[in-house]
């Protein structure tokens, strides 16, 4: 009986703060969901009670699909994000591999110099950008943020990658140098292959950070044709004061679904990205 | 046996880097080119070129800007530091100073001690705790547009599901409202990035919470420590480099914020929210003062680059 009740009350201090932080986490995404499959009557009628849907249509769904260019959206968005971590990932790896593993003289310095680039905000840049995208013609076309995302991923990418290839033991190495390989071949052939998991951690991570971008999507890419999601769904579901709920919902969540289902596969590379910067490896 | 012959045995495509070697070698600039120094200058050369392109020329190009009169499309005049001085005269400008520094100082106190708890909670043994963890950090992951976008109907001044409870409760109609009151709005923002914020803290902490032997937590309490001077005096100290780190990203990226203000209030009621991105975003971008725009956002820099150089040192360090 004793037993019994400690149980019940380590179970309560357990999952009553683990609870806490799923709804939390949870409810705006219960929301959109929810939202998403009301009818319009149903969504401005303040008597019945919000949770819960009465009557569930895909009307919003459809709606957005056929008026809006939400797949071109969507296409655009993939192209960016993977074309920009691709790049990231090759600077990043062209960084991080003589940072991590060479002796050359300057090394500290550039090292520092990737660290505080990193963490230079789009913020203190978009202005002198904008100006440097119009003047090269590169205004409303995607070739414009694929250019300016690595800004932020390749610094991020080599900081990461940096802190995976500073894990692997160097006898392959040397083992490779002294049967004459040179840097380019003990790199590419013995170094790199080794160095997948840091890779795939790094890429996740880029291609979640492509997909959040807002601000230089924002002002490089005003034609609807070229537009991201986040650009696409705030610029024409949103006109003046007109908010078009429903579908706002719809593509808050179908925005969400790539990112949260490569997220979902890769989850542990996430995290061990996500905790290998601040937590000595 | 030939090098290259000899590492076929790696199984690997891509021979490119023997091709380059030994046309290298017959070339006999090979042992200059493999020199540890060389060879190191020739990786880095292009991806710091990229970076010099696109962001060191931006920075020093948004340095000029600031010092001129520019408006959108027409070339600039030299105007030395008037638009700094046009900004400290500026009352909206001391406004969103002090929302920045708020917003940043409040969310970032949220997301720490959140943050703490979460990676407390999680660092226990339960079932499906990967599942948890992955659930846990969507917040994190989803686009901050997105989730914003739902916050905002959330946060509906007449669709609220909030208020909608409230009002049941007995507050009278139409309930609070959430983004037009300016103090309303200010929380609202910083909530909402502590929402999405305390996954990381959450997450990070509870790696470094992992590293810590569970023989300090035994010795801690066979000595007679109870639960909050383990947290106090084991925890805690164990924790901190780690904290710190964190922060100081956070702090940089919340100093920094745009997108979220930007959709949720456009910097309003009144300037409640703006903040010095989204200021500077709508001088330049909206008022088509590029000059000013960059003034202002040059005056987060000093600031940022006290961080900077504090988290780019400690990191260093470690």
């Amino acid at each position: 009986m004793v037993d019994g009740r400690g149980r019940i009350a380590r179970l309560l201090r357990m999952w009553v703060p683990l609870g806490f932080f799923l709804v939390l986490a949870l409810f705006p995404f219960y929301w959109m969901a929810v939202t998403s499959l009301k009818p319009n009557a149903e969504l401005y009628n303040t008597r019945m009670m919000p949770l819960l849907v009465y009557h569930p249509t895909l009307k919003h769904y459809v709606d957005l699909l056929t008026e809006t260019r939400f797949l071109a959206w969507t296409w655009n968005t993939m192209l960016v994000a993977i074309a920009s971590t691709a790049i990231s990932l090759v600077f990043g790896g062209m960084l991080a591999y003589p940072l991590a593993r060479l002796r050359f003289p300057g090394a500290g310095l550039i090292a520092m110099g990737v660290a505080a680039v990193y963490l230079v905000p789009q913020p203190l840049l978009f202005i002198p950008l904008a100006d440097l995208i119009n003047r090269l013609r590169l205004g409303n076309t995607l070739t414009a943020v694929i250019l300016t995302y690595p800004t932020m991923l390749v610094p991020f990418c080599a900081w990461l990658l940096m802190g995976y290839f500073k894990t692997v033991p160097p006898e392959l190495e040397e083992a490779a140098r002294i049967d004459g390989a040179s840097h380019l071949q003990t790199m590419w052939r013995i170094f790199l292959p080794l160095c997948a998991p840091g890779f795939i951690s790094a890429g996740i991570f880029a291609f979640t950070l492509a997909q959040n971008e807002f601000l230089y999507a924002l002002i490089f890419l005003t034609k609807t044709s070229v537009r991201t999601v986040p650009i696409g769904v705030i610029a024409e579901l949103i006109r003046g004061d007109v908010f078009y709920w429903g579908q706002l919902m719809a593509a808050a969540l179908l925005g969400s679904i790539p990112v949260a289902l490569i997220y979902s596969f890769f989850v542990e590379h996430y995290v061990a990205g996500l905790t290998s910067g601040s937590v000595k490896g | 046996m030939s090098v290259s012959s000899e590492l076929q045995c790696c199984r690997l495509k891509g021979r490119w880097a023997d091709w380059i070697t030994s046309g290298l070698s017959t070339m006999r600039i090979r042992p200059w080119l493999d020199r540890e120094s060389v060879f190191s200058w020739l990786m880095l050369a292009p991806p710091l070129l990229f970076l010099a392109a696109f962001v060191g020329y931006p920075f020093c190009y948004g340095i000029v800007l600031s010092l001129q009169d520019r408006p959108v499309a027409q070339p600039g005049v030299f105007v030395g530091l008037k638009n700094f001085a046009t900004d400290l005269k500026d009352p909206v400008f001391w406004r969103v100073a002090s929302n920045t520094f708020i917003y940043t100082g409040i969310a970032t106190l949220l997301k720490a001690l959140g943050g703490l708890g979460l990676a407390l909670a999680m660092n226990q043994q339960f079932r499906m705790k990967n599942l948890v963890r992955a659930v846990l950090l969507l917040p994190f992951i989803v686009p901050t547009v997105l989730s914003t976008v739902a916050w905002m109907w959330i946060l509906d001044p007449a669709f609220s599901v909030f208020n909608w409870f409230l009002i049941r409760l007995g507050v009278p109609k139409p309930g609070p409202s959430w983004l037009g009151n300016p103090i309303l709005a200010m929380t609202s923002i910083i909530v909402i990035n502590t929402w999405r914020g305390l996954p990381f803290y959450g997450i990070t902490l509870l790696a470094g919470l992992q590293t810590i032997s569970p023989e300090l937590y035994e010795v801690a309490t066979v000595d007679g420590a109870s639960g909050f001077q383990r947290f106090r005096y084991v925890i805690l100290p164990l924790l901190q480099p780690i904290l710190l780190i964190v922060t100081l990203f956070s702090v940089i990226f919340t100093f920094a914020d745009f997108q979220l203000v930007y959709v949720l209030t456009h910097g309003g009621p009144q300037n409640a929210t703006h903040l010095f991105a989204t200021y500077a975003f709508d001088l330049a971008m909206g008022a088509g003062q590029l000059g000013l725009g960059a003034s202002v956002a040059l005056s987060m820099l000093p600031a940022l680059a006290l961080l900077i150089v504090a988290l780019t040192r400690y990191m260093q360090r470690q």
